[in-house]
């Protein structure tokens, strides 16, 4: 296959658990700097794809590249584990449910990897944890366990956690979809952030108005394939396919 | 009830709580190693180590310790295992209790939720990073309580050492049956000594169990 052109390029992904085929011939292309939002119902295939991105789900066909190499290239066991290891360092993930580290604190959590894959000095580590939790806003509670945090907290340390590796892109999961209401905008704010200093991410959301305020691009995926992205201002106000009408009639008056 | 007699022998059924304390010491040194070697086999990579690490399992479960302990006791000599009746006792109970504490070693660490070793490994770690840094840590302070069961029962497993005559508790019981005709006093003197042992183990356990408790 040619080189690749983009900053991130998925080729025809395609994916099934058994004989369930949940990523049909998927492609996409991300640039340096781009936010690109996926939104589609439940069991459209929105988390598989982006756990796809750095091997959580390794896909069944097709190709996935992040600037210049290919993620899923075939290597014996050995050498596939190394490069896997090394590449995922690149790729910064948020999970819905935050996975935090419960028996490591604020700091240990942002340190840990950090300190274990390119040998920080623990005072190196501190600093490193204080800007960190300083640029999510949780610089007070560094020395807190997950335990001892709200929701919305969490999900801020968990963002530090994965920024620290100083990743060349970030995935997002539905990083508020398990957030008390009043805590949603705590990290939307850290997200936006984000997206001001131009790291390149890639958002599955349910929330239309975040999707249609920072991303570049939204993509509407259902039954595994996607069915129509654009800028969210045509995706939104005036989509093309009915399909897309109907999911965010749905959602838009669900939301009401 | 004869608390006389009770009070004239029991310097030597406390000689003998010691030597079911050593027993149980040695028994659960060596089952906890035989339980984390179990384990890491039971949750391999490797389906041939996965099915060593079931076949233990089922084996030392699947049939009594005291069989095991006449095996290895009785039986060895003949295939050239030579162990005086003390060794015999640690060994077997040890690796019996090695394929109980397996199965809780095991339970424990698959009872972490997946989503942990998922978030270690997009950081980068290795399998055996993700392990060892996230899971095993997790997981050690979930194993306490259950381990604690497996050394409650462990403790009253060293009684069927008796059967091949350690002197122990259980056995130094059945002796002074023997010489004074008094069973109830002799196995009620060794059953008191069973309880305190017992409960000193309950009570180290809570302590270490609230010890390794995340705040
Ligand atoms: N490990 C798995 N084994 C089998 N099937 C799976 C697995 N993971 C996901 N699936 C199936 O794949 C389909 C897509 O799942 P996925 O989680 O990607 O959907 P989603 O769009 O993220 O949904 P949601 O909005 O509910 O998070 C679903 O039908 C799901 O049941
Ligand atoms: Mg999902």
């Amino acid at each position: 296959m040619s080189e690749p052109l983009h900053f991130v390029e998925i080729r025809h992904a395609q994916k099934s658990f058994g004989a369930v085929e949940v990523l049909k011939d998927i492609s996409l292309n991300v640039e340096r700097g781009q936010i690109v939002g996926i939104i589609g119902s439940s069991g459209s295939g929105k988390s598989t794809l982006l756990r796809a991105i750095n091997d959580l789900d390794p896909l069944t066909g097709g190709e996935i590249w992040l600037d210049g190499v290919q993620v899923n290239k075939a290597l014996p066991h050995r050498q596939y584990e190394k490069h896997i290891n090394a590449m995922r360092q690149q790729v910064g993930m948020v999970f819905q449910h935050f996975n935090l580290f419960p028996h490591m604190t604020a700091r240990e959590n942002v340190t840990m990897a950090p300190k274990l894959l390119k040998g920080l000095s623990q005072s190196d580590a501190d600093k490193l944890a204080e800007e960190q939790l300083d640029k999510v806003g949780m610089l007070e509670r560094i020395d807190y366990y997950p335990s001892q945090l709200s929701g919305g907290q969490k999900q801020r340390v968990a963002i530090a956690r994965a920024l620290a590796m100083k990743p060349k892109m970030m995935l997002f999961d539905e990083a508020t979809s398990a957030l008390d209401p009043e805590l949603v905008e705590e990290v939307n704010l850290v997200m936006k952030k984000l997206a001001e200093e131009h790291m390149t991410m890639i958002i599955v959301t349910h929330e239309m108005d975040f999707a249609a305020s920072v991303c570049d691009r939204v993509l509407f995926m259902d039954k595994g394939i996607v069915v129509e992205e654009g800028p969210p201002e045509i995706l939104f106000k005036n989509p093309s396919k009915e399909r897309t009408r109907e999911f965010l009639r749905k959602h838009i008056e669900g939301a009401k | 009830m004869d608390f006389d007699l009770m009070l004239k022998v029991y310097p030597f059924f406390l000689e003998a709580a010691l030597t079911t304390i050593v027993l149980s010491v040695l028994t659960a040194i060596l089952g906890l190693f035989c339980g984390a070697l179990g384990a890491a086999a039971r949750l391999s990579r490797f389906a041939l180590l996965r099915f060593a690490g079931a076949a233990y399992v089922s084996l030392f479960r699947g049939t009594p310790a005291l069989l095991q302990l006449f095996i290895l006791y009785f039986g060895g000599p003949q295939i050239g295992i030579q162990l005086d009746a003390f060794e015999a006792g640690v060994i077997g109970l040890g690796i019996n209790a090695g394929a109980y504490m397996t199965e809780t070693i095991r339970g424990s660490i698959i009872s972490i939720d997946k989503g942990q070793r998922e978030a270690a490994r997009t950081l980068g770690l290795s399998r055996w990073q993700a392990t060892y840094k996230v899971i095993l840590p997790q997981a050690a302070r979930l194993m306490v309580r259950p381990l604690g069961v497996n050394l409650n029962m462990l403790v009253k497993a060293t009684a069927l050492v008796a059967a091949i005559s350690v002197v122990e508790l259980t056995y130094t019981a059945q002796r002074y049956i023997g010489s004074t005709y008094k069973p109830f006093e002799m196995f009620l003197l060794a059953g008191v000594l069973y309880m305190i042992i017992i409960y000193a183990v309950g009570r180290g356990v809570a302590w270490l169990d609230r010890k390794v408790q995340i705040t």
